[in-house]
């Protein structure tokens, strides 16, 4: 995923078109997606060579077919099966098809892709696997080096993923109407775990993984397109733009973290910002009201604000309380009470962050030590926050994360020596 | 997430062990690397020698000093580790307690979060 050429860019938009005629023409997903990653990989070493052909759609599903038909041909006993299919395959198996005839097929495809990759009968990491793969067509070798573990295991975890789809018997259609909102609400959920993968890498010594974020942004659009009247998809496209939008800023460039109200706002991206702020304008007036669209509606008032000091938080403080209430999370309680704390002064937040002491559901302990310290420092117990600093950087498994939370309680020392670095980094 | 489930060792458990035990300790370790290399959730194991084969490196006063034997005089030491990168902590729980060690009166398994990895095929 390293760097992105047109030829990559133009593989990856070809990636799930392709899968989604020859799963649509011989079933079996699993072999199909095999054959179509043959397909991409010779592609991408014979196309920078020969040049890229005419119509490589066509190229694409004449090689994956003609690797389908190796793979069946290799398989003694499947013999009997190849026969059967010879004999089923349409009459235009090796020729393009007809202009216009693409476009729709194209657009169905995608989401029935990502319908079948975030199967709910898979775990989260094989369902992110499996989508990156399958729809976002990238290697074994980038999904596994973007999530810092060796190929063999990612390529397992893709293997396994599509025995289990095998397995449960689903089939390449969409999702029947009592659960199509359900299971979007699963592949929106895994477009999200890619961006935030990408934005907050869960460990290592880098905040953020630009390449997981602009593909899920990349894949997020996609079901745009095709569900361009749903809020939601609608609400994570804005979140994700809004969201990214702060990027350059969110780091100094040795990757220490900067926090919002810190970062240089004359360097976001004002272009992502005007669009994430229509998309979510346009999903608020006229869709019910969603998490998605919540979040990005908040998103979109931070990034609106001219400086820290000029942010709209008693509109934000509404926004958290009907996110709140409506779809009731810990981690929206922890934001909120920021906001309390920005409207009603700290004293109040703290008071609102005494009800999660006994959330069980609030896994990510570190955060509330985060926002205690926080809002502490604000009250002026300069003592407790420093306590609860270095607790929360004693909890977060984010380096960049622990070198802040370790700053800020250095600095509330009055000690002027920077924090020793918690690994060995650059 | 990653997480280094760390097998504690007491050599002194491990020699009380009837043959039976031992060999099912061994074999559930085939029957487990097998089942994470599976799922997709293996990242790397390693069994380490006794510690008695350790030498310790650090400076003293300023000089470079030497000694065989383990860092820490213990009854239990770290016998060897699976790495395994999978989807929440309450996985890598459960997955520690598929480590037949867990099922040994006096054994643990530690269940760690990894925060910096780098390597030379990832």
């Amino acid at each position: 995923m390293s760097t992105s050429t047109g030829a990559e860019d133009l593989l990856r938009q070809l990636a799930p078109r392709v899968l989604g005629v020859l799963v649509r023409r011989h079933g079996q997903f699993d072999a199909c997606e095999d054959a179509v990653q043959e397909a991409l990989l010779a592609a991408a070493v014979q196309w920078p060579e020969q040049g890229v052909p005419d119509d490589p759609w066509a190229w694409l599903i004449t090689v994956a077919s003609r690797r389908l038909t190796d793979y069946w041909r290799s398989d003694q006993s499947r013999r009997r099966r190849e026969a059967a299919m010879a004999a089923l395959a349409p009459a235009d198996e090796f020729v393009a098809p007809a202009p216009g005839d693409e476009g729709l097929a194209d657009q169905d495809d995608t989401l029935t892709l990502l319908f079948l990759c975030c199967h709910p009968e898979l775990s989260p990491p094989s369902q992110v696997a499996l989508t990156l793969r399958a729809v976002g067509g990238l290697t074994t070798a980038e999904i596994a080096s973007a999530f810092l573990v060796p190929e063999s295991t990612m390529a397992q975890r893709i293997s396994r993923a599509k025995q289990r789809i095998k397995a449960t018997g689903a089939s390449f259609r969409m999702p029947p109407a009592p659960e199509w909102s359900d299971r979007l609400r699963v592949v929106l959920h895994v477009l999200y775990l890619v961006f935030n993968e990408g934005y907050t890498a869960t460990s290592g010594p880098d905040l953020q993984r630009t390449d997981l974020t602009r593909e899920a942004i990349r894949l997020t659009r996609a079901v745009s397109r095709v569900l361009p009247d749903d809020g939601e998809v609608t609400g994570l496209l804005a979140l994700m733009l809004l969201t990214d939008a702060r990027r350059a800023t969110r780091t100094t460039p040795d990757g220490a973290l900067i926090p919002l109200a810190d970062q240089d706002r004359d360097r976001w991206d004002t272009q992502a910002i005007k669009e994430g702020v229509e998309l979510v304008s346009h999903a608020l007036a006229r869709s019910s009201l969603g998490e998605y669209q919540l979040q990005a509606a908040i998103a979109a008032i931070h990034d609106e604000a001219p400086s820290a000091d000029e942010t709209d938080w008693p509109q934000i403080l509404i926004l958290y309380k009907i996110l709140d209430r409506a779809f009731p999370n810990p981690m929206v309680t922890l934001n909120r009470a920021i906001a309390v704390a920005k409207v009603h002064g700290p004293q109040a937040g703290l008071d609102l962050l005494r009800t999660l002491d006994t959330d069980t559901r609030l896994k990510d302990h570190y955060r509330l030590d985060a926002v205690r310290a926080h809002l502490l420092e604000l009250a002026g117990d300069h003592a407790a926050a420093i306590t609860h600093y270095k607790r929360a950087a004693r909890g977060t498994s984010s380096i960049p994360e622990q070198r802040y939370l370790l700053a800020q309680a250095a600095q509330l020392s009055g000690d002027e020596r920077p924090p020793a670095p918690a690994a060995t980094e650059e | 997430m990653k997480y280094l489930l760390i097998m504690h060792v007491n050599p002194e458990i491990l020699d009380a062990l009837t043959e039976e035990e031992r060999n099912e300790v061994t074999n559930g370790h085939e029957g487990f690397m097998k089942a994470i290399q599976e799922s997709g959730e293996m990242v790397g194991t390693q069994a380490l020698a006794d510690p008695s084969n350790s030498s310790v490196v650090r400076t003293r006063d300023g000089v470079p000093v030497v000694t065989d034997g383990p860092y820490l005089e213990a009854k239990e030491y770290m016998g060897g580790y699976y790495m395994v990168d999978c989807e929440s902590k309450e996985r890598a729980i459960e997955l520690a307690f598929q480590i037949p060690d867990t099922k040994v009166e006096g054994l643990g398994v530690e269940v760690r979060p990894v925060m910096f990895s780098a390597g030379s095929d990832m």
